[in-house]
């Protein structure tokens, strides 16, 4: 049989054709984002340590969407359109969340159709407020004041406050590469706290430095932040 | 006709070949498969089947590793591996690096959720059970061995995720689409502590009171069992009190304080039944002169003169059950196999627990008290006058393995203050003012980076096998793990008469473990730091770190993210609640300074190694591992765990 090269080109062409048709669901594609905040103040978390999850019912087995909170207490999510239920588990996070009964947090529904925000309302055990910021060489010196928020029978107290700097714009416990600490039994007057400490000498060199202020509650897990602050140093 | 009688006489045989039944031949008993009333009608049989399930216990550190269990275990894991965390020691294999580099632990970590296992267990004990060909006494041991082992494993999940359902028979489906009848709810963890006591309580009669058993369960083993349970179900009684978030209502996990007293006078009374002789005559192992090599000898000896040992998982060279441990873990430049060597690396967190001979807490002393350094004439003599168990556990510098001794310095330190040495040991190179071309570091390290030689400045003793051959990939070694030990027991006794306020009678037990030793002033007026340190420094990498910390509610204290300075690490030393986060090593420098008297003597440095980048972090969620998705999709009734 000779060759004919133009089936060839109409065969390809028809088996194109055909498998044109979707066999696929589109990804999920509406963006839920929100951050979480007590009258409007920025709550500062550490990344990536306090959950949120996220709850679909209906499609078979139950298990969470999770996600967690970044350090300025954002979030986001892309999901599906439809009905969740949105809970940050309990005894998660430096705050507390409207409880139904005593240890059993309150849900949250949320009806997902595009991209929405939505901003999350939670009581700190404590905030840092007015902190400012002294820069002599590599040494930061912090002036601050730690506010109780949470008085009454659910009052909790500080275990410790911590300065820390590191080089980049992730700051907690768990990256720095120097830190100061109070004790809390040490704070005598809340409202005018100082603490000082000294980056060592930053390999490549750089002339800035990134801070924060973490307070420790007792009792509590995670620690709850003041706003991620640049420091120009020399 | 010659052809025609062939061919009858074909036709004649096949015919008679066709005269079998139809059933003679299709009716074949498999050959792979031993039927069941077949299985149980031989004891050497059902012990076959036993041994499977005794091969199927779990430990936390295990010489032969861990298989892959997904989810919790994914991808097999070496023996030597799950040793080197908790900052106890530094993993010297590149590829075991995140060791020490994470912050935290995956909440999935340490779990496990094998009711396949349980349910061969069930199913063992229930075909036992309606045996009708073996003896009596056969059956009654084989269902008490098969209970034992039930409830061992039981421990080993209520210490890793509390409260898990209790299931003691075998669950069957009806294929009636409905499968609530086999959803089990989570017990309560106390529940599943007072399973694994009363199982001891009833099999112990039933097992045999043999010193000499120790690869199967004994009489000992189901006590040493009730006793260890018994100590961890006291413990978070009375310590989760201090941390009430790690509790859910139900308390599938976390046990109400009142029930402490009751765990720890059975805890007491189960090792005292060991300790007076009520299920042999077991004793610590006192054979060997120096208290160091008898200490190491402990776990070597598999023989009946060791009557410390009392429940071990056996291996047998040339048998198929052998394990790499030595092969991973021998010093490079006395290894068997070249590039397999040296991975795990005590901390010197761990050394300096170690305490003096006369019972007080001391760094290794590098620095006098006005800064300058302390010069050894002996690399050893850093470490003399202190609990014999440092140099059983640890190969310290200049220390000998198998008639030679270790090769363990970072290089010359000069007298300006600079260091001299090299990236190898084979990398020669003349000290300033000479010509020749020197070692100047060395064979076994330690050097930042290099991995199979130390870079803490130690190598690993415990469970080291000193036989010829041992570090070979072929032949591997058959040292035993001890999974119960006498003097485990005697701790016990003492943690529990402690907490029950009888500190005589606790001082009596410790003292002996601490006599062994070499420690022989008595301790009078045991406290809770002292039972930490006494526990720490006894069982280290015997796989009780992590679950003794749980237990206590000190790992979240002990490992709180937190880095280590140097000063950190020497100061404390012997409380419990020390800061634990990163491993730190102790580099040897050989001081170079002719004509100064300290020429040629040896100085220490605490050094992190570089690869510790991480702090480990213990958060409340890890103390229960995670149940997964899967299992609480496929069964509603189970709770999650807390703080997850």
């Amino acid at each position: 049989m000779k060759f004919r090269f133009h089936y060839i080109i109409l065969l390809s062409f028809v088996l194109g054709a055909s498998s044109c048709k979707k066999d696929n669901y589109d990804a999920p594609s509406s963006t839920l984002k929100g951050r979480i905040m007590y009258n409007g103040e920025e709550i500062g978390l550490e990344y990536n340590q306090v959950p949120l999850e996220l709850y679909q019912p209906g499609f078979g087995k139950v298990g969470a969407i999770a996600a967690s909170f970044a350090q300025d207490g954002t979030y986001s999510t892309l999901l599906f359109d439809g009905n969740y239920k949105m809970i940050i588990p309990a005894s998660q996070g430096p705050f507390q969340w409207r409880e139904t009964t005593a240890g059993v947090r309150d849900t949250l529904a949320v009806t997902v159709s595009g991209n929405q925000t939505l901003d999350l309302q939670a009581t700190p055990y404590f905030m840092i407020r007015a902190a400012t910021y002294t820069v002599t060489g590599k040494t930061v010196l912090a002036n601050f004041r730690a506010d109780q928020i949470i008085t009454g029978s659910n009052a909790k107290t500080i275990e410790r406050i911590n300065l820390y700097i590191n080089k980049t714009q992730f700051v907690s416990s768990a990256d720095n590469i120097a830190s100061a600490e109070i004790a809390g039994t040490a704070i005598t007057n809340p409202a005018a706290i100082s603490l000082t400490a000294t980056a060592p000498a930053i390999v490549p060199a750089q002339n800035y430095v990134f801070v924060r202020i973490g307070i420790k509650i007792a009792g509590v897990e995670d620690m709850i932040f003041s706003p991620l602050q640049k420091l120009q140093t020399n | 006709m010659n052809k025609i009688y062939i061919l009858s006489l074909v036709a004649l045989l096949l015919i008679t070949g066709s005269c079998k039944k139809d059933s003679d031949f299709l009716d074949v008993p498999p050959k792979q498969v031993i039927p069941e009333e077949t299985a149980f009608s031989d004891p050497a049989l059902v012990l076959s089947v036993l041994g499977d399930l005794y091969n199927r216990q779990r430990d936390f550190s295990s010489l032969d590793g861990q298989p892959e269990e997904r989810p919790y275990v994914i991808g097999d894991q070496p023996g030597w591996r799950t040793f080197a965390d908790f900052s106890e020691a530094f993993p010297s294999e590149n590829g075991s690096s995140f060791l020490v580099q994470r912050s935290s632990w995956d909440f999935m970590e340490w779990g496990m959720w094998n009711y396949g296992y349980i349910r061969d267990l069930n199913l063992f004990i229930q075909r036992a059970n309606a045996a009708t060909k073996l003896l009596e006494a056969d059956k009654t041991r084989f269902i008490a061995e098969a209970r034992f082992l039930r409830a061992n494993y039981y421990f080993e999940m209520v210490k890793r995720m509390g409260g898990v359902p209790l299931i003691t028979e075998p669950l069957t489906y009806d294929y009636s689409g409905v499968v609530t009848n086999l959803q089990v709810a989570r017990s309560k963890e106390s529940e599943i502590y007072d399973f694994v006591i009363s199982e001891a309580e009833a099999i112990k009669s039933k097992l045999p009171s043999d010193v000499s058993q120790k690869s199967r369960a004994t009489k000992a083993a189901a006590l040493a069992m009730e006793s260890r349970a018994a100590l961890y179900a006291g413990s978070i009684a009375k310590y989760g009190a201090g941390t009430p978030q790690v509790a859910t209502p139900g308390n599938e996990v976390g046990i109400p304080a009142s029930l402490a007293a009751g765990y720890y006078t059975k805890s007491l009374a189960a090792a005292e039944e060991i300790i007076n002789g009520g299920a042999g005559g077991y004793q610590l192992y006192k054979v060997l002169p120096d208290l160091s090599d008898n200490f190491a000898a402990i776990f070597l000896d598999k023989s009946s003169v060791n009557q410390e040992s009392i429940w071990i998982e056996d291996f047998k060279v040339n048998s198929g059950k052998v394990h790499g441990f030595t092969t991973n873990n021998q010093p490079f430049s006395i290894s068997d196999e070249g590039l397999d060597a040296g991975r795990l690396n005590p901390s010197l967190n761990l050394v300096e627990a170690f305490e003096k001979l006369d019972n007080t807490y001391a760094p290794i002393a590098t620095k006098d008290g006005s800064g300058n350094p302390v010069y050894y004439t002996n690399q050893l003599d850093a470490f003399a006058g202190r609990d014999a168990r440092l140099a059983g556990t640890v190969l310290l510098p200049n220390a000998t393995f198998k008639g030679k001794n270790v090769d363990i310095w970072a290089g010359y330190q000069l007298a300006d203050g600079s260091i001299f040495t090299s990236d190898d040991a084979g990398h020669l190179k003349a000290l300033p003012g000479t010509s020749v071309n020197i070692q100047v570091v060395g064979k076994d390290g330690p050097i930042n980076g290099q991995e199979f030689r130390t870079q803490s400045g130690f190598y690993v003793r415990k469970y080291l096998d000193p036989q010829i051959g041992s570090g070979r990939r072929g032949r591997q070694s058959d040292v035993a793990f001890i999974r119960y030990r006498y003097a485990e027991v005697l701790l016990n006794a003492a943690e529990a008469a402690f907490e029950l306020g009888r500190i005589s009678t606790a001082d009596g037990y410790i003292n002996q473990v601490r006599a062994r030793a070499g420690l022989t002033t008595p301790l009078t007026g045991v406290t809770f730091d002292r039972i930490v340190h006494e526990r720490r420094v006894e069982l280290v990498f015997e796989g009780h770190t992590l679950f003794d910390m749980k237990r206590w509610r000190l790992a979240h204290r002990v490992w709180d993210g937190g880095s280590m300075t140097v000063n950190d690490l020497v100061s404390n030393i012997g409380s419990a609640t020390k800061r634990n986060t990163q491993p730190y090593a102790l580099w040897p420098y050989k001081y170079y300074s002719p004509g100064s008297p300290n020429n040629g003597k040896w100085i220490y440095k605490e050094v992190l190694p570089s690869a510790v980048t991480g702090a480990s972090r213990f958060q409340f969620g890890n103390y229960y591992s995670l149940i997964t998705n899967e299992i609480l999709s496929a069964n509603p009734k189970i709770v999650k765990q807390p703080n997850q």
